[in-house]
């Protein structure tokens, strides 16, 4: 039985969706880099967890992955406790429906040449979850009210140019929602979206994990998107294909323990000016992001951690090991200490 | 509002939609001089060829005294060496030319977009088989084929050289629909269909063509351009046994009958070309404008 | 030499080094002309820092570009001045001619573009680009241009040699970032604006470009405007913040009294709206609605479709800029005195004075 946090309490059951040692490999024209290695994450139902990390560290192809659209090189996605790549034609497509995808681009997620009608009512015709266009109607216009777009007849025979992003974000999201997934992975979902109205995309977001008992993956860069969304769950921090840390949002981002998540949390610039100009800083050994083609031995991290430990850190990989109640780690040093890596850089 | 008015888009929809409307289009072409000509020289040669012909039967009265006439009253362009009036010719002339072009241009094109799509959207082993069928056509020579499957098959109808020529032209606009196809299908609007599992017929059908409209009337213009040129020419090198009237029969028997030498005969193997050159540029200049016009940054924006 | 331009009556003071007043620019589009930018004035002091924040459809980033002239054709500036203190002489930019506005770009004033979006000329190198826009702006030595951009990409962190033989795609976006605001030093200029420095990268890469930035003023000491919708970054380093909405500017201010005493409505609501990674979370919430149709702009104040504070006074006129309860501190709104009320004068973040409110 694996342990999974959701909301604040710790729910003990099985995952329901779960990749387990999963690398992802691409041909570049330089050569095959991973861009995702042994990368093993369990989710529970309802849970609102968020992948964070920078360019290059795998975050949308594990997403991409996790959603079926694109199939790993070793390793196995389990959805259900069922291995998904094992199943029959049928049985994949069924698991695609269950996994959905929101997209970063609000204005390439949606045909431009079709109204929002026909496009929420193509997966309910193809579903058979409404017979007739009355009935198609009639359910396309719930889904426009459960994402927060009223008056639905309104917004019905619109076209995607003429609504606004976060308009054609919430219609995406209605479209995710017309096949009843269970999962839905929201790929940099907010990025490209004025910010102003990032916080109400999110809530709505989380409201329907209440409503309808979906899983939410977040996918984003911004840390302080991730700290808002999963604040009542986790977060899990990847560099370079790997999770380095994965744990309750709120440690990851108080008292982050890997100092890879250290030190973005103390780079992140802040909306206050006084907070902001005298946070620490994180001094890392280098400037430079090692290339995916040339990944450096062992820890990924080495050339830039302060806490490098030479022997050690440069010759085995560290596995993402517990440190603490729900709190996973990649870091030797860490790990041997058994501290997050937060305190033992202020005692530096 | 209606459940029909939801469930189809109006007119007025439409109008302000990214799809241009008549009315839209045609102010959009008026901004295109070129196109406008084009548009013109086109719809004038369709009616001249098809419903000019109804009022205007072919004179097929041989008058052996008004040999190679030059053009006058009675015949705005001149005779041929029969006697016989060319520009009745001219307008009988149209109608074999035009309807090959239109009936291969549409064989070519629908063969083109339908292989082109599936190889796309499909991949896998059948994009092999289908490109590879077009990597194959494309490099055999066209004439010779022509030549030999002329000598075997009946030229006879219409209809089997139009099918004829559509089989010679589609293998390039499959390449580049598919080419156009396999691009869009990276679009997230179509990663959300398949992982919405509309099926493949939805996806081409109904999210990735669409997109295309543009492309595919261009092309379609084209494709016909490349019939008419096909069949003009094989019909004045003699290579298709048709009879009647058309453009191409006239410089045919213009080559065959020795006018190339005379000076008289003139005007009436200009007549000819003259069609259908001016025919061809007007559809060129067409296919142009709209080029110019289905460009998404000068679409009305909601 | 520049001339002066017509209209630059006014004579601007030693230590201001920049003056908008009144700016307004029309774009010429298929639906009808858009006011993008509304009656925009404010100024800019030797050395200081100016945040232009707001977010899309502000006409922020029209305004930035039509400083340095570089508006594309269907743009027009339609009324007021840009007045520029060069030397002992003042000069508006608004109407100075080809040839002395090649002057001004880049040796009075450069701009930096946005990294991501295709500022580089994709085929030529780095070093290319160095000396084209050296030699565009009188540097006419080859081996001025070189030792010149050998000393500013030093500045910039860079290693010259690794970086002028490289075209823009070998590089990643921080560098090119870095590159793009080492060009625009290449002649001294007093001012720089910038657009969008940090956006599209990295978190790690924007606090180096942040950092970098503050490094590089304080050793050459010139002013800088840079345009964002990115709030931190005014945080991180402006001293002076103009928040723009519906192509006028909505309120002026210090940093820390834009951040932490507002008197804008609308920059109240986007303090609220942005959550923070340390520090409490505090009362967090979107703006309602969205930005306006800039052809079709609501009736009186822009902003009153979205107010939460909006009273039918609102929608009869637009406001003027009003002078608060603080020094140096502008808001366009009526009710600015109650929007005073609601968030105080206390140095704490508006969501946590909120959240205490609730």
């Amino acid at each position: 039985m694996t342990v999974v946090v959701s909301g604040d309490v710790t729910v003990q059951g099985e995952p329901l969706i779960e990749l387990v040692g999963v690398t992802r490999e691409f041909k570049t024209p330089g050569g095959a880099i991973k861009a995702v290695e042994r990368v093993s994450l369990a989710l529970g139902q309802s849970e609102a967890m968020c992948l964070v990390g920078e360019s290059g560290c795998g975050k949308t192809t594990t997403g991409r992955l996790l959603a079926g659209l694109i199939r790993p090189t070793s390793g196995q996605l389990l959805f259900e406790g069922k291995d998904v790549w094992k199943a029959k034609g049928d049985e994949l497509a069924r698991f695609r429906r269950s996994v959905q995808l929101v997209h970063q681009d609000p204005y390439a997620s949606l045909n431009p040449i079709r109204t929002v009608y026909q496009t929420l009512s193509a997966p309910l015709f193809r579903h058979h979850k409404a017979r007739g266009r009355r009935a198609a109607v009639g359910v396309a216009s719930e889904l426009l009210q459960r994402v927060g777009l009223t008056p639905p007849a309104d917004f019905l025979v619109k076209y995607p140019h003429q609504l606004s992003g976060g308009q054609r974000q919430r219609v995406s999201i209605a479209r995710a929602l017309s096949v009843d997934p269970r999962v839905i992975v929201a790929d940099e979902a907010v990025s490209m979206v004025d910010v102003s109205i990032r916080i109400s995309l999110l809530n709505l977001l989380l409201a329907l994990r209440d409503e309808f008992r979906v899983t939410i993956v977040l996918i984003t860069h911004d840390l302080a998107v991730a700290r808002y969304f999963a604040r009542r769950g986790r977060i899990g921090v990847m560099y370079l294909g790997r999770v380095v840390e994965l744990g309750r949002s709120e440690l990851v981002v108080g008292d982050p323990a890997h100092p890879y998540s250290a030190a973005l949390v103390a780079a992140i610039p802040e909306a206050d000016p006084t907070l902001t100009r005298s946070k620490e800083r994180v001094e890392l050994r280098s400037a430079e992001v090692p290339s995916l083609l040339r990944l450096p031995t062992g820890c990924a991290f080495h050339p830039r951690c302060p806490l490098f430990e030479e022997g050690l850190c440069d010759v085995k990989v560290p596995a993402l090991l517990q440190i603490g109640e729900a709190r996973e780690v990649a870091c030797h040093v860490a790990v041997r200490e058994r501290v997050p890596a937060a305190e033992l850089l202020a005692a530096h | 509002m209606s459940v029909a008015a939801i469930a189809r888009p109006t007119m007025r929809a439409r109008i302000t939609g990214p799809l241009a409307s008549t009315a839209d289009f045609l102010r959009l072409l008026s901004r295109k001089p070129l196109g406008m000509v084009g548009l013109a020289g086109v719809l004038f040669f369709v009616v001249l060829a098809f419903i000019v012909p109804i009022f205007v039967p072919y004179q097929d009265f041989v008058d052996v005294k008004a040999i190679y006439q030059p053009p006058s009253a009675a015949h705005p362009l001149g005779t041929d060496s029969s006697g016989r009036d060319v520009w009745n010719q001219i307008i009988n002339g149209g109608r074999d030319i035009l309807t090959v072009g239109l009936i291969a241009g549409f064989f070519s094109t629908l063969i083109a977009v339908t292989f082109g799509s599936l190889a796309a959207v499909v991949g896998g082993k059948l994009d092999a088989l289908i490109s590879g069928a077009a990597d194959f056509w494309l490099t055999i020579p066209h004439i010779p084929i022509i030549v030999l499957l002329g000598s075997i098959l009946k030229f006879n109808s219409i209809f089997v050289i139009a099918g004829f020529l559509a089989l010679l032209a589609w293998a390039g606009l499959l390449r580049q629909v598919r080419a156009q196809v396999l691009s869009l299908k990276e679009r997230d609007y179509v990663e959300a269909a398949r992982s919405l599992d509309l099926g493949v017929f939805h996806i081409i059908f109904r999210e990735i063509l669409p997109n295309m409209r543009s492309y595919i009337v261009i092309h379609f213009i084209l494709a016909m351009t490349a019939a008419i040129y096909g069949v003009a020419g094989l019909t004045i090198l003699g290579l298709i046994p048709l009879s009647g009237q058309n453009w191409g029969l006239m410089l045919n028997f213009a080559y065959v009958r020795g006018a190339l030498y005379f000076r008289d005969s003139l005007w009436y193997i200009l007549s000819p070309v003259l069609a259908i050159v001016l025919f061809q540029l007007s559809l060129v200049w067409l296919a142009s404008a709209l080029e110019d016009i289905f460009n998404p940054r000068l679409r009305s924006s909601g | 030499m520049p001339r002066k331009g017509e209209g630059a009556t006014e004579q601007l003071e030693a230590d201001q080094v920049l003056s908008v007043r009144g700016l307004s620019i029309v774009y010429a589009t298929r639906r009808g002309p858009v006011q993008a930018v509304r009656d925009v004035s404010f100024d800019l002091r030797r050395g200081e820092t100016l945040a232009i924040i707001g977010e899309s459809g502000s006409g922020k980033t029209t305004m930035a570009v039509s400083l340095v002239r570089l508006s594309p054709r269907t743009a027009r500036i339609t009324k007021g001045h840009i007045l520029y203190r060069k030397g002992d002489e003042t000069i508006d930019v608004a109407s100075l001619g080809d040839s002395d506005l090649r002057e001004f770009r880049w040796s009075e004033c450069a701009m930096v573009f946005q990294a991501a979006l295709n500022s580089f000329n994709p085929v030529i190198s780095i070093w290319e680009q160095f000396l084209d826009t050296g030699r565009a702006h009188g540097m006419m030595r080859t081996d001025d241009v070189r030792t010149r951009s050998g000393e500013l990409l030093s500045l910039v962190n860079l290693d010259p040699g690794r970086v002028l033989g490289a075209y823009p795609h070998e590089l990643s976006g921080g560098m090119k970032q870095r590159v793009l605001i080492a060009l625009s030093l290449l002649l001294k200029p007093p001012i720089i604006i910038l657009d969008e420095p940090t956006t599209a990268l990295d978190i790690l890469t924007q606090r180096a470009i942040i950092d970098l930035l503050r490094r590089l003023r304080e050793q050459l000491g010139f002013s800088m405007i840079f345009i964002s919708h990115d709030l931190s970054l005014a945080a991180e380093l402006a001293d002076r913040v103009i928040t723009m909405y519906a192509g006028t500017v909505v309120e002026r201010a210090n940093v820390k009294d834009l951040f932490y005493r507002p008197r804008h409505p609308y920059s109240m609501g986007l303090l609220r709206a942005v959550p923070r990674v340390t520090g409490a979370l505090g009362s967090v919430a979107s703006i309602a609605g969205s930005p306006p149709d800039l052809i079709h702009l609501p009736e009186g104040c822009t902003y009153n479709p979205r107010c939460p504070f909006v009273i039918d006074e609102c929608k009869l006129r637009e406001p003027d800029l009003l002078a608060v309860d603080m020094p140096q501190h502008d808001a366009r709104c009526i009710r600015w005195k109650h929007v005073a009320e609601m968030i105080g004068t206390d140095e704490a973040a508006v969501a946590e004075k909120m959240a205490a409110k609730a």
